[in-house]
């Protein structure tokens, strides 16, 4: 019987066939934490009785979370970790490398692997064909002693996507829209898989943010067959070698397929509090906005960071409005900064943060005052996520936010042209 | 072994940040400290007020959102015998196990604020002594309740000397 993108992956790493529903264990190809989890990790580790990772050339520390530090405590957990890592030997990523699932996309990620982080959107790494998953410290820590964990192999829902995309819609709104139509709990322990000729067409850096996004819904893993557009991204990494095709049999078992037609989409946003929550631009009625966040692992990539300048260019943010832009990497930062687009952008009147998770989760600055409305191009708007259980999140693509930032009001980007 | 303990009563769509927010992040590495902040965007009464062996019942997709291993962990830190959810979403749910915390999916709408429950893990059961029912839930499976019956996978990897099933 053929097999899903999952059941090949997995069965590929326990060394035997494996079909959903099993629970077995698995080589793992990248274990990863972050300076939110790390700490934690370490303790385990020591608790396991086991001092060294079993591969540290398999093992990436990353520093995103809180940086730069605003606060001790969290600065003598960084200084742990790169002491950790220096020990040990692995990858360290340094505080402004980026977030950690962009700079796992970057760098390490490839087609076939499977991978896991301390966080739940370790499942972007899906969009190039990887069987990646986050789980919580414990897991991680294990993974790094033995290289290995346990999964039970997730039944999949196939996810069809046909037709073209509107101007100004992009997969921010395919993945919200579909987030809507599952609910926050309508995919929990599925896999995803993304097919169809809206899928076929789209760029890397588009199909990034359906993976990262499908946890969501509470799924367990994003994947998206690799192809040539995936040889190209991983080509223009330098990483060529990496590539292997990765996608299910046409005889695969899927447990619930869903079609989406894309042409019909306009600009999706989710209302606070809740990812599922969510309805098209012109449902929303007038949304007075505080501030505007472009940044997360989600939606600031470079592209990102250019639709907005494109929207913003020549023009001013409203007053009473801000605008924070934090690039996902010092990657996409450099690049951001040498062809114009930072520029355009701080012109226009937004304040660049260094990269990382910034605004996204309400540990560092930007956090919004009582009552204060924030309009991001993250993945969630839970009740106190940006650091103030008093103050409301709405989430949206990077066109809308930046229409929305010169207006001072939920905006259509073709509004604003 | 049956254990008792009181019911709080929370919602549906429970996340790890009303568990235990990200404004919290700098006690992370003062578990006792954090976990006085448990479940404090939900319900501020809670972590002052529970008591060893409490329940936490809770609607839908308990613990969604990150895969912060803290939620979980200040839960137990708390003494809490268990959590029941109608559903709980899958990073938490393993977490739980993960650090020996047991989590049950059943229904729990007729569970009542304050009600005393018994909570019968092996047999699958919870008595309402309060109102006098009885609630059934399916077992966990097989390698699940092996961790959980070492207390978490740290021990049950000591144990067995590796990570195997
Ligand atoms: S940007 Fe936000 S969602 Fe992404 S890893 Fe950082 S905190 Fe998590």
């Amino acid at each position: 019987m053929g097999k899903t993108i999952s059941e090949k992956i997995i069965s590929d790493h326990a060394g035997s066939s494996v079909a959903a529903g099993e629970t077995t264990i698995v080589r793992v190809d990248w274990a990863f934490t972050h300076d939110a989890s790390g700490p934690l990790v370490l303790k385990q580790l020591k608790e396991l009785g086991i001092e060294h990772v079993a591969d540290p050339s398999k093992t990436i520390i990353f520093i995103d979370h809180a940086v730069p530090s605003p606060q001790k405590d969290l600065t003598n957990n960084q200084s742990l970790l790169r002491k950790f890592a220096s020990q040990e030997g692995c990858h360290f990523c340094e505080a402004g490398t980026g977030i950690c699932h962009q700079v796992m996309a970057e760098r390490f990620a490839s087609p076939g692997q499977i991978i896991v982080g301390t966080d739940s959107h370790t499942v972007m790494a899906g969009a190039l064909g990887a069987f990646a998953t986050g789980m919580g410290a414990t897991d991680i820590a294990v993974s790094m002693a033995l290289r290995k964990t346990w999964l039970r192999v997730p039944e999949t829902y196939k996810i069809i996507v046909d037709g073209s995309l509107a101007e100004g819609v992009y997969s921010k709104d395919i993945i919200l829209h579909l987030i809507g139509l599952l609910g926050a709990d309508g995919a929990t322990y599925k896999s995803l898989e993304f097919h169809g000729k809206a899928i076929e067409e789209m760029p890397m850096n588009e199909r990034f943010v359906l993976s990262n996004m499908v946890v969501e819904g509470g799924a367990k893993a994003g994947l998206i067959p690799s192809d040539e557009i995936t040889r190209s991204y991983l080509s223009s990494r330098g990483r060529d070698e990496t590539f292997v095709p990765v996608t299910s049999d046409s005889d695969a078992t899927f447990e619930r397929v869903i079609e989406i037609d894309s042409s019909d989409l306009q600009p999706m946003i989710a209302l606070p509090h809740a990812v599922d929550t969510v309805k098209p631009i012109d449902d929303i009625g007038e949304v007075k906005v505080d501030a505007v966040f472009i940044g997360s692992c989600t939606n600031a990539r470079l592209e990102d960071l250019q639709i907005a300048a494109a929207i913003l260019g020549g023009k001013k943010v409203a007053q009473g409005t801000r605008l924070l832009v934090t690039p996902a990497s010092a990657e996409i930062y450099a690049k951001a900064f040498k062809n114009g687009t930072i520029n355009t952008l701080i012109e226009a009147g937004a304040m660049i943060t260094p990269s990382g998770c910034g605004m996204c989760f309400g540990a560092l600055g930007g956090v919004p005052a009582d009552g204060e409305v924030v309009l991001g191009t993250t993945n969630r708007n839970f009740q106190g996520r940006m650091g103030n259980p008093k103050a409301f999140t709405y989430l949206s693509s990077p066109a809308v936010a930046a229409a929305t930032a010169l207006t001072g009001r939920i905006t259509h980007p073709k509004e604003v042209k | 072994m049956p254990t008792e303990g009181k019911a709080w009563k929370f919602g549906d769509g429970i996340s790890t940040d009303h568990i235990s927010s990200g404004r919290y992040f700098h006690l992370r590495s003062k578990l006792d400290e954090l976990s006085k902040h448990t479940l404090e965007d939900a319900r501020n009464d809670f972590a002052p007020n529970v008591q060893q062996g409490d329940f936490v019942v809770a609607g839908k997709n308990f613990g969604l959102g990150s895969s912060r291993e803290h939620a979980p962990t200040v839960i137990k830190i708390l003494g809490v015998g268990a959590v029941l959810a109608k559903s709980f979403a899958r990073i938490f749910y393993r977490n739980a196990i993960t650090i020996g915390l047991p989590v049950i999916i059943c229904d729990t709408d007729a569970i009542k604020e304050g009600d005393v429950l018994e909570l019968d893990l092996i047999a699958g059961k919870i008595q309402n002594k309060t109102q006098g029912t009885l609630i059934e839930f399916p077992a966990l499976s097989e390698q699940m309740t092996a961790i959980l019956d070492e207390g978490g996978l740290i021990p049950f990897i000591k144990k067995h000397g590796d990570l195997r099933f």
